[in-house]
């Protein structure tokens, strides 16, 4: 491979989205509407949208035979380099929509700054996808909002949820190394530079939904050095499940 | 269990620029907001719209059936208001 | 009103609907078309979102990228398709939660099938090509029906449907062409999905009860025996042109009605799964309680902070 950092690199940013995706697909037919239902299979069909044009990308920086099934789809959990927030488990319909905020609010901000990089593909994946994290952005924060102000019960939910998922938040600022020789190359984000605001927006939104912004300063990670939290194992069983049981075969 | 139940909207969709906003459906919402987003996600999946309005159904008033004799038939014999109705010679092209 | 004047509603009516008019929720219609739109429409409603949980059973698991997208789109069109539906049924003046009530207490009905399990991949293939083609053919004609909500609300739900088929006979080409072990698991899928496709077209002419009424308030065109002549036709070179074998020793072309001749289907097993005996019926139901009842949360915080919300801005506007 010419160009390893860049392949992590790539992978760093799809796998976030394959995670949560998929996470997001288990609710399917299962919401607590049928219009809310409707909504999350479309941020569901966004996030694997653009996780395609990224592996698709990824095979071809590879270039060693394999397609963007063979690397979403067959590399081993260590291999696997999402942030421990996307992983975490639909406990409740506020663990849900706590867990797609607090990564919407940072997904909006690289973004942003990824439409600048100096790889071309990565920049036109960035601003497609930036419209539809504004409006996943959107979604999620209108939620927030809801539950957090809504009533006692919905209230105290979303509350667990954000206490629980906060622990989650600090590691989407840490720069792995293929982040920093991306930086170095004008062609990754600078994370680091995200958090002031990141921390900003979100605090001012959890506020504004009557929350109380978590004062834990305990933070887990390792999901970006492939270091996992117990619900990867079960989550990429089912991902995995057709591509190792019927190995070498098309679909 | 669940008390109040998300009251119905219906959704007009504009389906291209230049177009009228056109009745599609109705679905259920809390509020305004998410009857917009429920509407983009329900009504617009397969880049159906550019514009949306949604209004509570509770705030439709809609005509009666039953009077539709003395609302709309005495609307039909009204001739003079369509352009057939005046004659005009052979000679005069565009009017 | 007296019966005279009833019954001469009632001519008319009849005569409106034989002049093909459309009939809207407003109109004056025989308390009969409303029960029988509402049972028939909330049917077809819940058949749709029951339908949801099989082809979900999938999602997470599916093979590459692109078929997790496309069976994501397929189950949430469903949904979609669920929601007109219940929406046209609104127009008759009962709620989508009364008509929840109704499924969840077992009072309503949805299409059969949906009780079978999806035991392999190759069912996502055998449900979008049988299943949905079944459902097609018996949809297609309801654009047309007499009540305009449901003519419409069917005219969105057949745009959409038409990837649906091509979506599952796409993976049964696939699976057919592939390794021994795929065709297998193809053939497999067709053997256990072909007879509930059969009785999904109803139960025969002999004993419909509802079919003459139906045929003349346009929700019915054909009867189930001529619907299920003309998938059987449809379907049988459909299977052959991917080297799969249709599981009925009995199926063979008769050449003098232009039709294939096929075996007597297991009316029992029918019944059985109607009458919630089947494989996945209490699980199905458990799955749409379980989602109905868990979010009544999430719906009433939607409402508390709706309320509070318009109160704030009231509020503001003073």
């Amino acid at each position: 491979m010419n160009n390893t950092n860049l392949y992590h690199y790539i992978l760093g940013i799809a796998d976030n989205s394959l995670i949560l995706g998929q996470r997001m697909g288990e609710l399917c037919g299962h919401g607590p509407s049928l219009e809310t239902d409707i909504a999350c299979t479309n941020i569901s069909l966004d996030l694997l949208g653009q996780v395609r044009s990224y592996y698709q990308y990824a095979a071809k920086i590879a270039h060693d035979g394999r397609t963007e099934d063979d690397i979403a789809m067959l590399r081993k959990e260590r291999e696997y380099v999402n942030v421990l927030l996307a992983e975490q488990p639909n406990t409740d319909f506020a663990y849900t929509m706590a867990r797609h905020f607090l990564f919407d609010v940072y997904h909006f901000l690289f973004l942003t700054e990824l439409q600048k990089s100096k790889d071309l593909t990565l920049a036109a994946i960035a601003t497609k996808s930036l419209k539809e994290v504004s409006y996943h952005q959107r979604f999620s924060t209108d939620w927030i909002k809801r539950l957090g102000d809504g009533t006692e019960e919905s209230h105290q939910r979303m509350q667990n949820a954000i206490n629980d998922l906060w622990a989650y938040t600090d590691e989407l600022f840490h720069q792995t190394e293929a982040d920093k020789a991306m930086v170095a190359e004008g062609i990754g984000v600078d994370v680091t530079k995200l958090k002031a605001v990141y921390y900003d927006k979100v605090n001012a939104i959890l506020e504004e939904a009557t929350l109380s912004i978590p004062e834990s300063k305990y933070f887990q990670k390792g999901g970006k050095k492939g270091i996992h939290t117990e619900h990867m194992g079960y989550l990429l069983t089912e991902l995995q499940y057709m591509q190792r049981t019927y190995p070498n075969m098309e679909w | 269990m669940s008390t109040k139940n998300w009251p119905l909207w219906e959704v007009f969709v504009r389906s291209k620029n230049g177009l009228e906003h056109r009745h599609f459906g109705s679905l259920h919402a809390a509020d305004a907001e998410m009857a917009l987003e429920n509407a983009r996600d329900v009504y617009t999946r397969r880049n159906e719209g550019i514009s949306i309005w949604v209004v509570e159904s509770k705030n439709i008033t809609a005509s009666n059936p039953e009077h539709n004799g003395e609302m709309f038939e005495p609307a039909q014999d009204k001739v003079y208001r369509h352009p057939t109705f005046y004659e005009l010679p052979d000679e005069v092209k565009y009017m | 009103m007296s019966e005279e004047q009833i019954r001469n509603l009632e001519a008319q009516f009849e005569e409106r609907i034989a002049r093909d008019e459309k009939i809207e929720p407003k109109d004056w219609m025989p308390e009969k078309y409303r029960q029988t739109h509402i049972r028939q429409m909330s049917q077809h409603a819940h058949s749709e979102i029951v339908g949801m949980l099989p082809e979900g059973n999938w999602i997470t698991r599916a093979p590459s990228l692109r078929r997790k997208v496309a069976l994501l789109a397929k189950v949430q069109d469903e949904a979609g398709h669920g929601l007109y539906l219940y929406s046209a049924c609104e127009t008759l003046g009962i709620s989508r939660d009364e008509l929840y009530e109704q499924l969840h207490s077992g009072k309503a009905k949805y299409s059969s099938i949906f009780n079978y399990p999806t035991v392999t991949w190759a069912d996502m293939g055998a449900i979008g090509w049988l299943v949905d083609g079944a459902a097609i053919i018996n949809q297609v004609p309801l654009c047309n029906t007499s009540f305009g909500p449901y003519a419409r609300a069917m005219v969105r739900v057949c745009k959409e449907e038409s990837f649906h088929q091509r979506q599952g006979y796409e993976i049964m080409i696939k699976l057919a062409n592939g390794t021994p072990e795929q065709k297998e698991m193809a053939q497999d899928a067709l053997n256990r999905w072909w007879w509930p496709s059969l009785m999904m077209l109803g139960p025969t002419d002999a004993e419909s009860v509802h079919t003459e009424q139906s045929m003349k308030w346009k929700l019915k065109r054909k009867s189930n025996d001529e619907l299920r002549q003309q998938f059987v036709d449809q379907t049988v070179p459909q299977a052959d042109l991917i080297g799969l074998t249709i599981p009925d020793p009995d199926l063979k072309w008769n050449e003098e009605r232009g039709s294939y001749d096929f075996g007597e289907i297991d009316w029992d097993e029918f019944w059985q799964v109607v009458k919630g005996h089947g494989p996945m019926n209490k699980e199905r139901m458990k799955a749409r309680v379980g989602a109905w009842e868990g979010g009544a949360w999430v719906r009433d915080a939607a409402m508390a902070y709706a309320s509070k919300n318009a109160e704030r801005k009231e509020k503001e506007a003073v």
